[in-house]
């Protein structure tokens, strides 16, 4: 759809890159101010249906410090091989182009919530109306012993998608025959359930032509997870005996690393790996820690708008915020964006707000054509974002289905990608 | 240490040099062709419409993207403007492989592999456009989803406004520009096939997880204006 956006080009034609000068931006010629952080699926997506559907009536600015965003979705589908990194990657050129949204590539730093002002590492301080923060996620300091984020190149946790997943399969690829690729895998609640045993999935997938004998351990803090039976049935039918999961019961969350000498110890017990995939305890990214809305590791919002509980001109999306049952997904993040707009939308012109529903689906592949997947819908209540209606792929599917499931995934990528960014 | 290729390499049908479809085909069996593959979109006959997909009659001969009142994607414009035509061997071709020839139709329909199947489908639609003055009697082909919807919900009149909202939930698979490409494209489909479809999946009739779910907590009024909001889509 390419509605009312033509009195947009012109403001945006600078916006496609950094903008320069002033150090106080923006006056929005009157107009509302929302001020976005982060443009991944939350971020993304709250701007442009906020630009699109105010049809210029609001001045959109979203801060995001990369040039192309690299969807986390699919980066398992990279390690084995059946993407290519380049087709992850995605520019801002639309955002700025087509909606009029001033994208900004800079990072956050500070946000002064009196004078409802965002200051930024590369000098600015941009005044908003409304701001929404979608920063993703950090990791916890000291999460696992002996790990913290300046060996990540040694042992990666490609858990934000680019660089960091690149080195994870060349670290893999590089493994000696017969070697150990060992993940830790991390505690609830965690960005996108399923992912790391969709990468477990992938992983073996890959180890499975280049390294036929290698092994795969995961030492994992839980002792359930997402997926769970579908997982161990695909891992029993196609990667038989190459993957072994240590859990709590078995000291699977008393893990230490020592990135010089490559080893990973589970409950004292000390291995020698060759790949060494660290995903640490999560927290919202930083800033929303630096905007004083946290409790603990996560931003509470309210289920209706996702305001946060703590600032009503704040709202936080995706994986930063706790919100009660969604999993904390692309998905999800780009549902909940799209009510945040709406009611962002009413509240600064008084356009209907609608009431808010939302919806989950996350689709995982297991092996070539072997496609599961798990959804729920969900709506707003007093207390969080409560489920209502579920479904999850079942053991013992037909292969059609597997295939079927797994066509549809492709096309989810294709159509949530164009409702981040046009 | 071992490398290898590792990448699967993927064959794209239809171009993999398979044969091509024969005249001379059964047109009985290409009848029931047409009733499992293409009823649910198109309809042939005498009093044929437009559907999820342009009617079929006549189409042998005329020029791609021409049949009035039909929105067509962009990119079988932009074949139709660069003097496509259906003809046998063009349709053959589409018919095998809808992607591969018009890469961004509409048509949301992986392709009829067997050449013989096509020769039979072929040799079944080419009646309806030997001369569009004797198209046979019989009556058009059955309408996108077999399923009974009340009149009177079939009557709703739907709120655009409030769709576009509730499409919102639709858009983070369907695509609105109509591109479709394993998840099928849902713009510009009459507003009673699309409440029939959505009732089929609400009414557990027709079967799929992630549909039956979204639809089963819409309402009448909020399935009529998702219709009328997408039917209209530019
Ligand atoms: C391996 C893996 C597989 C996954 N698979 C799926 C899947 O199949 N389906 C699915 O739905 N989800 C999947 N996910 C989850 C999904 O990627 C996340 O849930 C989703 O990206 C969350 O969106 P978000 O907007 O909260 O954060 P992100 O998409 O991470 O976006 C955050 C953005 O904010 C920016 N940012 C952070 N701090 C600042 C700052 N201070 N200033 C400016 N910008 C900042 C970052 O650069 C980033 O671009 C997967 C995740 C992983 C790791």
């Amino acid at each position: 759809m390419k509605l009312n956006r033509r009195a947009f080009i012109g403001t945006a034609a600078a916006g496609a890159a950094t903008l320069s000068a002033p150090t106080v931006m923006g006056q929005g010629n009157g107009r509302p101010r929302v001020v976005v952080v982060g443009g991944g699926a939350g971020g993304a997506t709250a701007a442009r249906y906020i630009a699109k559907d105010s049809n210029g009536e609001i001045d959109v600015t979203l801060i995001e410090p990369t040039r192309h965003y690299y969807t986390c979705f699919f980066s398992n589908l990279y390690l084995g091989g059946f993407r290519e990194m380049d087709s992850l990657g995605h520019s801002y050129g639309g955002l700025a182009g087509d909606y009029g949204i001033n994208v900004l590539h800079d990072w956050a730093t500070g946000v002064d919530r009196d004078a409802k002002t965002v200051s930024t590492a590369g000098g600015y301080t941009l005044p908003y109306d409304r701001l929404i923060l979608s920063p993703g996620i950090d990791f916890v300091d000291g999460a696992v012993p002996g790990w913290d984020i300046s060996v990540q190149d040694r042992m990666p946790h490609a858990y934000k998608a680019g660089s960091q997943t690149e080195l994870l399969k060349a670290q893999i690829e590089a493994m000696p025959e017969g070697g150990t690729y060992a993940m830790v895998a991390p505690p609830n609640p965690f960005r996108c359930p399923p992912g790391p045993y969709e990468r477990v999935s992938m992983v073996a997938h890959l180890l499975k032509q280049i390294n036929p004998t290698a092994k795969i351990l995961i030492a994992d803090p839980k002792q359930n997870f997402s997926k769970q039976a579908l997982f161990e049935e695909g891992w029993n039918r196609h990667y038989a005996g190459m993957i072994e999961r240590i859990g709590p019961d078995f000291g699977g969350g008393n893990v230490e690393v020592d990135p010089e000498a490559m080893t990973l110890s589970i409950d004292g017990a000390v291995e020698n790996v060759d790949a060494c995939n660290v995903i640490p305890a999560m927290k919202a990214g930083r800033i929303a820690d630096i905007a004083g809305i946290t409790e603990g590791n996560w931003a509470p919002v309210n289920a209706a708008d996702l305001s946060s509980k703590m600032d009503e001109n704040i709202h936080v999306l995706g994986d930063a915020c706790a919100q009660g049952d969604m999993p904390k997904s692309g998905f999800s993040a780009n549902s909940q964006a799209k009510v945040c707009a709406n009611a962002v939308r009413g509240a600064l012109t008084g356009t209907t707000v609608f009431p808010a529903r939302f919806a989950n689906t996350c689709w995982s592949l297991i092996d070539t054509d072997d496609g599961v997947k798990v959804g729920a819908t969900y709506e707003a209540t007093e207390e969080k974002i409560a489920k209502v209606d579920g479904f999850i792929s079942e053991t013992g599917e037909s292969a059609d289905v597997r295939a079927a499931t797994y066509q549809e995934s492709i096309g989810w990528y294709d159509g949530i990608t164009t409702d981040m960014f046009g | 240490m071992m490398r290898r290729v590792v990448f699967p390499v993927l064959l794209i049908a239809g171009l993999g040099g398979s044969a091509a479809a024969q005249v001379g085909g059964d047109p009985e069996r290409g009848e029931e062709l047409f009733r499992s593959d293409c009823a649910s979109c198109h309809q042939v006959g005498q009093g044929a419409r437009n559907r999820v997909g342009p009617h079929l009659n006549g189409i042998f001969d005329r020029q791609a993207g021409q049949v009035e009142g039909f929105r067509y994607s962009e990119d079988m414009m932009l074949r139709a403007s660069a003097g496509l035509k259906w003809t046998f061997e063009t349709l053959d071709k589409y018919i095998e492989n809808p992607r591969v020839f018009v890469s961004r139709t509409r048509m949301n329909y992986a392709g009829m592999e067997s050449a013989e199947d096509r020769s039979d489908l072929l040799a079944y639609l080419r009646q309806f456009s030997a001369d569009p003055a004797d198209i046979p009697e019989a009556a058009p082909t059955a309408a996108a989803v077999d399923h009974d919807v009340a009149p009177e919900i079939l009557a709703i009149v739907g709120d655009p406004a409030y769709g576009e909202y509730l499409s919102t939930e639709c858009t983070s698979c369907h695509q609105e520009s109509g591109a479709a490409n394993g998840i099928p494209s849902i713009t510009n489909w009459p507003a009673d096939v699309f409440v029939t479809a959505m009732h089929a999946y609400k009414d557990g009739v027709r079967e799929h997880n992630v549909m039956e779910m979204m639809a089963s907590r819409l309402s009448n009024e909020e399935i009529a204006a998702l219709a009328a909001y997408f039917e209209n889509i530019e």
